[in-house]
């Protein structure tokens, strides 16, 4: 919560792409990093992975958009064909203005991007016509909200064509006068306009899809946060709207954060009517979030890491707080950032071959640092004495250990993903989830512990020797599907040793009937569905199963369990936690609380902070209370050693009185103090202990 | 309509016509202006957001685009009055001039001297001008305390089931006989007529079923005179039609959708409403139960409910005479920010820190329209909100955080 932290995020949230800026921003980095030496090429590789990271969820938000935009796009088009039809029906509904229904979810930071992408799309597709408009920025008169709309219709096109531009110009110009600022004028300017269009002098084009296009284009209006909107305004203009929708072709779309049913609180029945709503649902922030984690986090791609804890907090901000994905990012980046500038080691945290090469260039002081790892420690005193000798002084020596546990960690990274995918698509749909229904929730466990002592990891096992057999196939199944794509050599072994055990499975199938011990489990199931208590059923099924053990074997229970195994030898060798692996400092992030701190901010915790100790924030010398203190600060030392009540006379003694008054007024102000009734001359305290 | 003719020429300064939505103000106006050849303006009175686009407006339909850019920046009335003078004398009369203003109920939140100027414009500007207003209420509801020049008043009553049966036979589809249209509207005024006489609605409605209505006929099943058979075959889309479309529910589009694959998959389509579920983040979700709480139990029972050892107080105990009214019904009560995080904190289970995005989600739920602010937005210090979900609302928002919230809602006790 230094200054230094506050430049900090000013490069958090403009990673400008402009050169002056980036000088100044590596500038910045530099300055106060630790292990100045190598901070440049830090630099340059954070800020090439976050580009990265960047580029990558930009593609991925607009994969996921891409259905739901392509249907509105559809819808418009619709739309605007369906108006030059002149079928009966059509006719008969040509009042009513095409709306469509955009629900979004609660995470309102999220959808500037899904509207920006939207406008542009319409733009270059159906129509030049496109104004976007918030509640927040067209205040709360109708009056505003016909200007913006009118500013950005024309305004737009005032940029696509030179020739119109003055007459675009002398439009604005006269409706900024504010009294022409009516539908009409809007009017007339779309009939200049379409008719220039169509009869169309080849000198003066738009571009062209328009032209190939409907003779009409249009004139779409999205409203991005209809709740936010005052419903009266809303009315009005919806009003307006629809006696102009002969003459002019308008289209609404509105973004809904809650749920459709806002349009009927917001809208009377005599407004809705000149509607015609359809509507478009959005991909739910959660599955949206699992994507994100699915290609950004859990791939071996990109280098860098977050630990357990650090996942935690940025999960359970975007779960408990805002769900907000693009928060989620935000704080990814804060992660890279804070990595790469406090951990001087992070000049290995790089794809493989550069990270090799990284290691030869280390110096003796890096070098040093890498034997203070703790992980690097642990490893040391494994090792034979003579060679831990030669690890704590032979610098040359220790580069190539260095060389080679790199590329373990890599490799560790190679194996840990897919291992990982495995045992999720094994154990996701086991009944009450032990693992977890996400693969977030698995990998979170994964990177705490070792996950196969964990007791929800034995019960899921359990549950899994209780599988039958075409379900355990067909698990099996997913599983090879997964590894398939993997290179490393483990994998590649393990997929083969796997496809090994499918294929047995169905010789069982094929050498000889089904087990006759099946029909006895399925009869007894049969029994037992009446009873609905879940731990009694998998109790009576776990008793079953042990007293069927007891007897003879069937060749598909060997088989299971020796898949089972198989998998459980497969999740012990690579999904260990990355604590263990040497070096993980170099890639794992770790301090989570840092990332709380500059995410969830606690305005209460860094007041008192800043009572208890201004020189934090002044930047002074350290210090306990003295003179130099703010007079607030001195006056909130003095309420803490108080009572309930506190009385004035003790501070006259000390200041003089105007600035004691002052300094109670800023306390109370803050909250921590009240004036009473009870006694004349007291205040009384309002926080009590810590936050 | 002779009667109107009669009295619009006798050049009355204002008239008043009351009628209920869709009787046919407007349109009577219009066609009769018209044929007429009388000059007038036509102004509605939403889209005049100020008076100066309403004088703007006016003028410019009487003397041309000269005169409306004479008017000042923000004109004022007396401004009008004095270019409208002007205007007059370059270009008099002779006609009766009339200003119509649609929606003229919205008049009354205008500056309070602009009605009564208004009704007494044919002796401010000194020309043979009339005003016609034209509204859904009545005229005592407008009557200035101030008093004014009364205008000549005239109803337009609503349509008989006659009536709107010639109006809608009018737009028949131009590939059908007008026997068979007119049948048609006949069925269709006798389900609907009972709920609805709204002759928008009604036409909406029978745009919409129409080609449902048509379908036997194409498959050739029966002919254009066998309205039993036809009827028979209406009767129950028609029924439907009254539960969905009839509150716009369902968009006419989804509605012509769905009517051709409604063999496929009956009832896919969820109207509107059905969409009532909301995703929020998990503090969010109490954040609301704890508003929800606040709104409508009473601050005193907060101790009941909230603290660990609150004693045997029982309900009788603390029943004063005038709560015995359900809260519920009386609808939601303001409650300060204090006492909203205040059961916040003890209704979530977990330790929360007291964050700077917990107070933002506040503030998220009132631009989402689920909490509401009464206090003064200027008001820094202790605002207040109001709760402003259902009951079904906040019960399926705590099932999904396993909050039993019935216990702790004092009218469930």
């Amino acid at each position: 919560m230094s200054t230094s932290s506050v430049s900090k995020g000013c490069f958090v949230f403009k990673p400008s792409a402009k050169k002056k800026k980036t000088l100044s921003l590596a500038d910045h980095f530099i300055h106060g990093c630790e292990g100045a030496e190598n901070s440049e090429k830090r630099f340059k590789l954070c800020q090439d992975l976050w580009d990265q990271i960047k580029t990558d969820t930009e593609v991925l938000q607009d994969e996921l958009n891409r259905n739901i935009l392509d249907s509105l796009l559809d819808f418009t088009r619709k739309c605007s064909s369906t108006r030059q039809h002149s079928d009966w029906a059509s006719q008969m509904r040509a009042s009513e203005i095409p709306t469509a229904a955009l629900v979004l979810g609660v995470n309102v930071p999220d959808h500037d991007m899904t509207f920006q992408s939207l406008s542009d799309l319409l733009q270059q597709s159906v129509t030049p016509y496109v104004a976007s408009v918030q509640a927040k920025d067209n205040g709360c008169t109708l009056k505003h909200l016909i200007k913006r709309v009118l500013e950005r219709l024309m305004g737009t096109v005032v940029t696509v064509d030179d020739e119109e531009e003055e007459e675009a110009e002398q439009t604005s110009a006269q409706h900024h006068k504010s009294v022409h600022c009516s539908l009409s004028t809007l009017c007339d300017w779309y009939n200049t306009k379409t008719k220039k269009s169509n009869t169309g002098t080849p000198g003066k084009k738009r571009s062209s899809p328009v032209r190939d296009g409907p003779q009409q284009p249009p004139v779409v209006i999205i409203f991005k946060d209809l709740e936010a909107f005052n419903p009266r305004v809303l009315q009005d203009f919806i009003l307006i709207c629809s006696r102009y929708i002969e003459r002019l072709p308008l289209m609404f779309i509105f973004g809904i954060a809650t749920s459709p049913s806002t349009i009927q609180h917001l809208l009377p029945h005599s407004v809705s009517s000149l509607l015609c709503i359809e509507l478009f649902q959005s991909l739910s922030c959660t599955q949206h979030l699992a994507t994100v984690i699915d290609k950004l986090i859990l791939t071996k791609q990109f280098p860098f890491k977050l630990n357990g804890k650090v996942m935690q907090v940025l999960i359970s901000i975007f779960l408990y707080h805002d769900f907000s994905v693009r928060k989620f990012i935000k704080g990814i980046q804060l992660a890279l950032l804070e990595h790469f500038h406090s951990q001087p080691l992070s000049v290995l945290c790089c794809k493989k071959k550069e990270a090799l090469l990284n290691v030869m260039q280390l110096d003796h002081l890096d070098l040093e640092r890498i034997r203070h790892l703790l992980s690097f420690k642990r490893y040391v005193e494994k090792q034979e004495p003579r060679e831990q000798v030669d690890l704590l002084t032979d610098d040359t020596h220790l580069k190539e250990v260095c060389q080679k546990l790199i590329k373990d960690l890599h490799k560790y990274h190679k194996n840990y993903y897919p291992i990982l995918r495995c045992l999720h698509t094994l154990t996701s749909s086991l009944p009450r989830y032990p693992l977890g229904k996400q693969i977030r929730e698995l990998h979170l466990i994964c990177l705490e512990k070792n996950v196969w002592e964990s007791e929800d990891y034995q019960s899921a096992m359990k549950l899994l020797k209780m599988l039958a057999k075409d379900e355990l196939i067909a698990l099996l199944q997913r599983c090879a599907e997964i590894l398939q794509p993997a290179k490393s050599k483990k994998i590649k072994s393990a997929l083969v040793q796997l496809e090994d055990m499918l294929t047995k499975f169905k010789q069982l199938d094929t050498a000889e009937p089904p087990p006759t011990v099946e029909d006895s489990i399925t009869s007894p199931l049969k029994h037992l569905q009446k009873k609905t208590d879940l731990a009694q059923l998998q109790k009576t099924l776990l008793e079953m199963n042990e007293s069927r053990r007891a007897k003879k074997l069937s060749p598909f229970e060997v088989l299971r369990n020796e898949a089972l195994e198989f998998i459980d030898s497969l999740v012990k060798s690579h999904l260990s936690p990355p604590e263990s692996q040497v070096l993980n400092e170099v890639c794992y992030y770790t301090s989570s609380a840092t990332v709380r701190r500059h995410l969830n901010a606690t305005p209460r915790t860094s007041i008192q902070a800043a009572l208890n100790s201004p020189f934090y924030y002044l930047q002074t010398e350290d210090g306990t209370v003295s003179n130099a203190a703010p007079d607030i600060c001195i006056v909130y030392k003095l309420h803490l050693e108080c009572g309930r009540l506190i009385t004035f006379t003790t501070g006259w003694n000390l200041f003089s009185s105007a600035r004691f008054i002052r300094a109670v007024s800023e306390l109370e102000f803050l909250g921590f103090i009240k004036s009473t009734k009870q006694k004349t001359d007291h205040v009384a305290r309002l926080t009590w202990g810590g936050c | 309509i002779k009667h109107f003719q009669t009295t619009i020429t006798c050049n009355y300064p204002s008239i008043f016509i009351y009628g209920h939505r869709a009787s046919g103000k407007s349109h009577v106006m219009h066609v009769l202006l018209k044929e007429l050849e009388l000059p007038h303006a036509t102004v509605s009175c939403v889209e005049c957001v100020s008076v100066a686009l309403l004088f703007e407006q006016v003028l410019l339909s009487f003397f041309g685009c000269d005169a409306a850019s004479l008017l000042p920046r923000s004109a004022s009335l007396s401004d009008f009055v004095r270019i409208y003078r002007q205007q007059c004398s370059q270009s008099p009369a002779k006609q009766t001039r009339y200003i119509v203003m649609e929606k003229a109920e919205l008049l009354r939140d205008t500056d309070a001297n602009l009605l009564p100027a208004l009704l007494r414009l044919q002796e401010l500007v000194e020309d043979n001008v009339t005003i016609i207003l034209l509204s859904e209420i009545v005229w005592d509801k407008f009557r200035p305390n101030t008093g004014c020049f009364e205008p000549l008043l005239l109803h337009f009553p609503d349509y008989s089931k006659g009536e709107l049966h010639t109006i809608l036979s009018q737009d028949r589809h131009p590939s059908y006989s007008d026997e068979f249209y007119s049948s048609y509207i006949n069925i269709l005024l006798g389900v609907f007529y009972s709920v609805c006489r709204d002759l928008r609605e009604l036409r909406h409605l029978a745009a919409l079923n129409f080609s449902k209505f048509c379908e036997p006929l194409e498959e050739g099943k029966v002919k254009e005179t066998d309205t039993h058979k036809l009827w028979r075959n209406i009767e129950p889309h028609l029924k439907k039609a009254m539960q969905t479309v009839y509150l716009r529910e369902v968009s006419s589009v989804q509605w012509e959708q769905m009517q051709q694959t409604e063999e496929k998959e009956n009832g896919a389509l969820r109207g509107l409403s059905a969409h009532t579920h909301v995703e929020l983040p998990y503090y969010s979700k109490f954040l609301l139960i704890a508003a929800y709480l606040a709104s409508y139990n009473p601050a005193r029972t907060d101790k009941r409910f909230f603290l660990k050892h609150h004693g045997k107080i029982r309900k009788t105990n603390f029943l004063k005479k005038n709560e015995k009214t359900s809260n519920h019904l009386l609808g939601p009560k303001p409650f300060p920010l204090d006492r909203l995080l205040a059961i916040f904190y003890s209704v979530v289970d977990s330790r929360v820190a007291p964050t700077a995005s917990i107070f933002s989600q506040i503030s998220s739920l009132v631009t989402l329209q689920l909490l509401t602010q009464v206090s003064h937005d200027d008001q820094l210090d202790a605002p207040k909100y109001k709760c402003a979900v259902s009951m079904d609302f906040i019960c399926a928002i705590s099932r999904t955080v396993n909050f039993e919230i019935v216990k702790y809602l004092y009218d469930f006790l």
